[in-house]
């Protein structure tokens, strides 16, 4: 099908693009990669009367590190996340979830906060952001906040910001230096969405005891979901793979995934184990190795 | 109505190329119907085949998922610029000598997605060669005469080429 009507916007400045989001509001959407929303407005399930295209705004085009954070703007592209040697270093965990997200010629065009905006409770950024603790900074005309992502993902496709509002930062903690990380996950093919995923990290205390545990999964519910009950049973104790099987059958418990025709709501529960187990022996593994 | 016609100059194969076009038209349709590049496919038209894709800047992009406004002010290079019929690329000649291809509908795609993988890695591993072209699908070979002729062009040195 042809992608419907709109008007095309490409504003010179930020600034420029928020005047935009004020004047047009519901009737526009923003166009960063467009690998998301062009595919949708192909569909027809998306027709915005308005496009205001930030991809080439240079001042969201950063990745830095300041006061403890890496932050990624809004025009970053995954490929840029994926080989920028800062993320390797400081927010491993984004790093090691790059290589899931499509494939390549996707990943040269899409943007990680496009990513993150749209919401896709199966893609693996949310998972990310949700384990590491990280914030999203949304600006409109009118002034800025910053919104953790614990309080980000309300629902399917659904973020908590305004039709007025532009994501402008992703921000992540930077990594403790002592903790392990793993991202995997399950899909029919590779580069597809994934049927189940999770993302996880891992630390421990001078004396070996976890004493921060993550498990964040996608794929399972209508936003990217923690497992406290099994992070809970984690904290405190020297990692072992008794341990973690533990931990696995626990997520295979809490668990009350959808089902569909690529995959039943018991084969999804039996993935969360498996993921469980391959995630935290990967990031026991990995302890220390960020230093 | 004149709100949703775009200028776009963008540079093809090497050639500086100034149009007016309707905002929403992908660069896929933009190269086969304005410009006439129809080597250039569509599959599926939503991202998932790989059949459009070309080089952006030198990287490869699904040409359906990016509208040729997007594209103002790249260069683009589409399976046109790869070889003549008299004289093939060096990629396109090892996948006709290992017969990579059946039908050839998904070859503009791959053709691309190879030359912009040798372009920025030229002695891949076949692991990274096969995650390279996961993206793109074939009805007809089962992949593994592809897989054979970008071998085949890699030890004839094709990289260089790219
Ligand atoms: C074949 C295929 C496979 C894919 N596989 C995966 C996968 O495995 N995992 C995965 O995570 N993704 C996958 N994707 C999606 C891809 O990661 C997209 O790049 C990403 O979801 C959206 O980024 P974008 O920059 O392209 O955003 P766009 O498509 O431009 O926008 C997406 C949505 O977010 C909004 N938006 C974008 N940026 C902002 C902003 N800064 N502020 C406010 N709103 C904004 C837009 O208005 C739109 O609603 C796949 C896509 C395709 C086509
Ligand atoms: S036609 Fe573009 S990916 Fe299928
Ligand atoms: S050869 Fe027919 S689709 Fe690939």
């Amino acid at each position: 099908m042809k992608i419907p009507r709109f008007t095309y916007h490409r504003p010179a400045t930020e600034e420029e693009a928020l005047a935009m989001l004020t004047e047009f509001g519901e009737d526009a959407k923003v166009l960063a990669g467009g690998q998301s929303l062009i595919p949708l407005m192909a569909l027809r399930l998306s027709r915005p009367a308005h496009l205001i295209d930030i991809g080439g705004l240079r001042e969201l085009a950063a990745i830095r590190e300041r006061s403890g954070t890496v932050s990624v703007g809004a025009a970053v592209r995954h490929v840029e996340v994926e080989r920028s040697a800062l993320v390797a270093r400081a927010a491993p965990l984004a790093a090691a979830a790059m290589p899931h997200i499509g494939h390549g010629a996707i990943r040269n065009r899409g943007t990680a906060c496009g990513s993150l905006a749209h919401a896709d409770p199966a893609a693996e950024l949310p998972a990310v952001a949700l384990a590491a603790g990280a914030s999203f900074v949304v600006r409109r005309a009118s002034g800025e906040r910053t919104v953790p992502a614990s309080e980000f993902f309300l629902g399917y496709l659904t973020c908590d910001m305004g039709p007025d509002e532009l994501l402008v930062e992703w921000r992540l903690p930077t990594w403790p230096v002592t903790a392990g990380w793993s991202v995997q996950e399950v899909s029919r093919r590779h580069g597809d969405f994934a049927l189940l995923g999770m993302a996880a990290m891992i630390d421990t205390d001078p004396v070996g005891r976890i004493s921060t545990a993550a498990l964040s999964l996608f794929g399972a519910a209508s936003t990217p979901i923690r497992v406290d009950a099994a992070e809970k049973l984690l904290t405190g104790e020297p990692p072992s793979a008794a341990l973690f099987d533990e931990a696995a059958e626990i997520v295979k418990g809490q668990l009350d995934p959808p089902g569909d025709l690529h995959g039943t709501a018991a084969y999804r529960k039996h993935l969360g184990a498996v993921l469980t187990r391959r995630c935290l022996s990967e990031a026991a593994g990995r302890l220390g190795a960020a230093a | 109505m004149s709100d949703d016609r775009c200028e776009v100059t963008v540079t093809v194969n090497g050639e500086e190329r100034s149009l007016a076009v309707e905002c929403r038209r992908t660069l896929a349709e933009v190269l086969r119907e304005d410009l006439g590049l129809t080597g250039t496919h569509l599959g599926c038209e939503h991202g998932v085949c790989g059949a459009c894709t070309v080089a952006v800047d030198g990287a490869a992009a699904r040409s359906c998922l990016m509208l040729a406004v997007q594209a103002d002010g790249c260069e683009i290079e589409t399976v046109e610029s790869l070889g003549t019929e008299e004289k093939l690329h060096p990629i396109q000649q090892a996948m006709w000598d290992e017969h990579g291809f059946q039908c050839a509908f998904c070859a503009p795609g791959f053709l691309m997605t190879v030359y912009c993988l040798l372009r920025e890695n030229p002695a891949p591993t076949p692991e990274e060669i096969r995650e390279e072209l996961s993206g793109n699908l074939c009805r007809c070979t089962g992949y593994a005469s592809i897989l054979t002729g970008v071998q085949a062009a890699l030890s004839r040195g094709a990289a260089a080429d790219a």
